[in-house]
């Protein structure tokens, strides 16, 4: 019973696998990628657009980051479970960077006020 | 009820898990969950410390956008390359992977070849590992990405050397996919710390 209950979720999980894109999707998101590294390194050089340059070079990489783990690392089409073992080590590896930051980036400023 | 007999057949002579899926892409992805782990812990401690060194040479002084900006063009033109080695290999083109494996390893050496520049000319304008918190922070977190892609380089030539002497078929497609697996990771990395290092100085 319980190999069959096993058995079933293999299934389930198999059959949310898709098939993998072809070359042409593979290089279409090249270029997103290179189109991306380029407005990344134009901003950069930008001063009027200093005031907001951390969320764009933030939002920018983190497109950069998802069209490659979706596409090129197959995400997007393997079973929702490597998804899973994937990004909840890194969800907790963000909110390690951010709790760090926190702590002695921001809470200082107030102690200094 | 035959469990075996169930479960659809996965890559090549690789076993299953109880999920369905193949052990060893599974235990991969594992790997690279800690691996991400990892990676935070180096990117937190260098976030904590940054603009906290009391002596120069300071990131503003030192980094060269122009030339990482190129490296980081040749890291993410590699993993087209390794993503079009893999749609070779599970086509069954031995000339394609043979091609498309040994351009990304090439890739990933100019890579290696612009961080060994960048490495000796910080060092040359005083920048080492004990000059200050930048230099500690900076050179532990890139060298170890430095490390990772060497790793990969070595990898990728011992597939090229396989698929040489036939011994990479269309059959294990899966040793292709788990190398571009870990190919793709040093990549991401090299996304956060591009944007996290050099461009948000």
């Amino acid at each position: 019973m319980d190999s069959h209950v096993r058995a079933s979720a293999g299934h389930e999980l198999q059959h949310e696998a898709h098939a993998h894109p072809g070359p042409k999707t593979y290089v279409m998101v090249a270029l997103v990628l290179s189109i991306i590294t380029a407005l990344e390194v134009a901003v950069f050089y930008i001063p009027a657009l200093s005031p907001v340059l951390v969320p764009i070079l933030l939002i920018l990489s983190a497109g950069k980051f998802i069209l490659v783990v979706a596409f090129y690392m197959h995400l997007k089409f393997d079973s929702r479970l490597f998804s899973g073992v994937f990004v909840a080590p890194l969800v907790l590896a963000m909110l390690v960077v951010i709790s760090l930051i926190i702590l002695f980036k921001v809470l200082p400023l107030y102690r200094n006020v | 009820m035959n469990h075996a007999a169930v479960v659809p057949a996965s890559h090549g002579e690789h076993p299953e898990t109880a999920t369905g899926l193949n052990t060893w892409k599974l235990g991969f992805w594992v790997l690279l969950g800690s691996e991400t782990l990892f990676f935070g812990s180096l990117i937190a401690t260098y976030m904590t410390y940054k603009g906290e060194s009391v002596v120069g040479p300071y990131p503003h002084e030192i980094l060269n956008i122009p030339l990482t900006s190129i490296s980081t063009f040749v890291l993410l033109m590699s993993s087209l390359m390794m993503v079009l080695a893999l749609a070779a290999v599970q086509r069954g083109d031995r000339k394609g992977t043979l091609v498309w494996l040994m351009a990304t390893a090439l890739l990933g050496s100019l890579f290696l070849g612009f961080q060994s520049y960048e490495f000796t000319h910080f060092y040359h304008a005083g920048l080492t590992l004990e000059t200050n918190l930048f230099g500690s922070t900076f050179f532990v977190l890139t060298g170890f990405h430095g490390a990772h892609v060497t790793v990969g380089v070595i990898w990728l030539l011992v597939l090229w050397a396989m698929a040489l002497r036939g011994r990479l078929t269309q059959a294990d497609a899966l040793k292709v996919e788990i190398a571009g697996l870990y190919w793709h990771f040093v990549d991401i990395v090299w996304i956060v710390i591009f944007t996290l290092i050099y461009l948000i100085q």
